[in-house]
């Protein structure tokens, strides 16, 4: 039997868990997946145009670069799969409750915090969103980068919380933050109630994909992709990895989510048009 | 439309408490329009649908949560965790941990235990028992005066002090033993749990006043005879859940309530008479549970009749070759009855403790017999018992 390979970044040592996990349910539908975990998304990325696995569990960042790189080699990727909560994400752009800032447009000269350097959903699209406002980020407004994970594009939420932190201890004028996470740290305190203000925030944008490299097997990959879209939260089996892995079912991948981060990964030169890393400062 | 007007409440300030309630009440697929004024209820409401697999549907400017699939998928393959009235005839070790008669969520691991059959464990007194346990706890600091005027002279002292000693030894093999079933038995039985808990505190208050009487006038405690913890060791090693039970406390605590009543009858000073009174209630409970119980297992199972009694004949052949009952406790228990050492009382005291052992053979062969042993072999097994008397 052809076993097919995928990659998932260890962010956390879940990761284990869940692909273990994963892993045992299909070998129970007679599929073989094995999986090799990096510390980080690019060589994952290289890896998967490389032909060294089948599968990447890719972040948008990720996904942008496979696909830039497969096409300056005139081939392709393909995003397979991903999650119900992969759709449709938003970013805020936080003040202070009792801060004189109104609109984006005020932020000029103010001090902005973001996630870490490669942080699609806290870093790079906001900042672009920003930029598209009119808010000159070379100038006089001063982005304040909260690096925790880096290599992890963004998927450490440490780096938001830090900022949300500094925002709330006055230490930051903004602070962008994904709508998940303005939510969870108002729950868990870290923003007290009442305690922020959201004065913009981005257009809705898709977040992971399963991604095909150009070399894997289409019919071995559309069998893994069935099997993973017949996974039904009602399974008690595998609705812990679930779960754990933050959804309640797969969707068929879709890349038009990924228009607006194109565009922030090209004003940033985060990545040139071939996919090479272009980011001053990034040492995944 | 349902309607959930959250007025100024967040959700990162409670407001899914409402929402959740209302979604509850329509079907999947429906929805439910959300109106309130919190400055970011619209983004919080599209990170909670999306975490939750629920949709929201803001088109017309009006808030509408779609209900999705995934909370009642969750408790689709639901059970209850039995009947919370009475106790399941088999408690299936998926059910965990979770409360007797709770609906419990598919999935998670099994409980690691050993005893999830009702008749292993089982007896109709339990409940019973364990209210009568709970209301009558003592505290050990008030339940004894402590501070009772003693003139024991110093020879009878230490025959207090070596009895004590080995009081405290046997309260401890009576302390880890329901300890140890109690690791082993399926929560659904609850009532055997919790009985098995008290007994554990039970013995653990035993420990303590039986120390302190010992180490009321003296600096030293007395002496552990070879033979007298192998005895013990036979019992902390014995697995079954019903054996354990009878060998503990239908033939050892049975025969301990006797020698604690004993010791109550020839006490020489108030703490003494208070402990061994206290600790003597207390067991009588743990030996009317070891009684029921096994007359359950025996009632339900005739021929378990030969399985116990051969446990008896084990640990007698076990214990063949030991000296059982150290001298020192013996001779402490005559000293004890006799008050003195006038050759007259003396006499007295070795007729009580002689009359004591009638007694506690007396007394086994009554359980054994309630239990279902025919008279004849209820005296035979009696005979077998340890000379440790637990």
């Amino acid at each position: 039997m052809t076993t097919l390979l995928l990659g998932a970044v260890a962010y956390d040592p879940k990761v284990v868990t869940i692909w273990e996990g994963f892993r045992a349910w299909l070998r129970r539908s007679d599929f073989d997946l094995d999986f090799v975990l990096y510390s980080h998304y690019e060589r994952q990325v290289e890896d998967l145009l490389d032909g060294r696995i089948d599968v990447a569990w890719n972040s948008p960042l990720a996904w942008v670069r496979a696909r830039r790189m497969a096409e300056a080699r005139g081939g392709a990727v393909r995003a397979v799969l991903m999650r119900d909560t992969d759709r449709d994400l938003v970013t805020a752009v936080a003040v202070r409750a009792d801060s004189d800032l109104q609109s984006l447009a005020d932020l000029a000269g103010r001090t902005i915090g973001v996630g870490a350097i490669d942080s699609p959903q806290a870093t790079l699209l906001p900042l672009s969103h920003l930029r598209a406002a009119g808010v000159d980020l070379d100038g006089p407004a001063h982005v304040r980068r909260f690096d925790v994970g880096v290599g992890l594009h963004g998927d450490h939420i440490g780096g938001e919380r830090d900022a949300a932190a500094a925002l709330v201890a006055g230490r930051l004028d903004a602070a962008c933050l994904t709508d998940g996470n303005l939510l969870l740290f108002g729950q868990e305190g870290t923003l007290p109630a009442g305690s922020v203000r959201v004065i913009g925030q981005t257009p809705a944008f898709d977040h992971c994909n399963m991604t095909a490299g150009p070399r894997a097997d289409a019919a071995l990959v559309e069998r893994f992709a069935d099997l993973l879209l017949a996974m039904s939260y009602a399974d008690e089996q595998v609705r812990p990895l679930l779960d754990l892995e933050g959804l309640t079912r797969w969707l068929p991948g879709r890349t038009e989510g990924y228009a607006a981060l194109e565009r922030a990964v090209d004003e940033s030169g985060f990545y040139d048009s071939e996919g090479r890393i272009g980011a001053r400062g990034y040492r995944p | 439309m349902t309607t959930c007007d959250l007025e100024d409440l967040g959700l990162d300030e409670g407001g899914h408490l409402p929402l959740s309630r209302a979604l509850a009440g329509v079907p999947a697929g429906t929805g439910v329009a959300v109106r309130g004024s919190h400055p970011a209820l619209a983004l919080h409401l599209g990170a909670w649908c999306r975490a939750k697999g629920h949709r929201l549907d803001s088109t017309g400017g009006v808030l509408r949560v779609v209900r999705g699939t995934a909370d009642g998928d969750r408790w689709a393959g639901a059970v209850r965790a039995g009947d919370a009235a009475r106790p399941a005839e088999h408690a299936a070790p998926a059910w965990g941990l979770a409360a007797r008669g709770a609906l419990v969520e598919a999935g998670g691991p099994p409980l690691s235990v050993d005893w999830v059959d009702r008749d292993l464990v089982w007896a109709d007194v339990a409940p019973r028992l364990y209210a009568n346990a709970s209301a009558a706890q003592w505290d050990p600091a008030t339940a004894v005066d402590w501070t009772a005027r003693s003139d024991v002279p110093p020879d009878i002292e230490d025959a207090v002090v070596q009895v004590m000693t080995y009081l405290v030894e046997n309260e401890q093999a009576a302390l880890v033993i329901p300890a140890r079933l109690l690791s082993r038995l399926h929560p659904h039985f609850r009532e055997v749990m919790q009985l098995l808990a008290v007994q554990v505190a039970d013995e653990a208050r035993h420990v303590e006043v039986f120390t302190r009487r010992a180490l009321l006038h003296r600096e030293a405690l007395g002496r552990s005879g070879a033979g007298g913890r192998a005895s013990l060791q036979t019992l902390v090693g014995e697995h079954d859940f019903t054996m354990a039970s009878f060998l503990l406390s239908v033939l050892g605590e049975g025969t301990f309530v006797d020698l604690l009543r004993f010791l109550n009858l020839h006490a020489p000073d108030a703490v003494t008479a208070d402990v061994t009174r206290l600790a003597a209630r207390d067991e009588a409970r743990h030996v009317a549970f070891g009684v029921a119980h096994t007359a359950h297992v025996a009632h339900t199972d005739p021929s378990f009749l030969g399985t116990l009694r051969a446990a008896v004949e084990r640990r007698h052949s076990a214990l063949a070759q030991t000296a059982g009952l150290n001298q020192e406790v013996f001779d402490s228990l005559v000293l004890l009855a006799a008050g003195s050492w006038a050759p007259s009382a003396i006499k007295r005291g070795w007729a009580a403790v002689q009359d004591l052992q009638r007694g506690m053979d007396e007394g086994r062969r009554r359980r054994l017999a309630y239990i279902g042993f025919p008279d004849d072999e209820a005296a035979e097994i009696s005979a077998l018992h340890t000379r440790n008397f637990m």
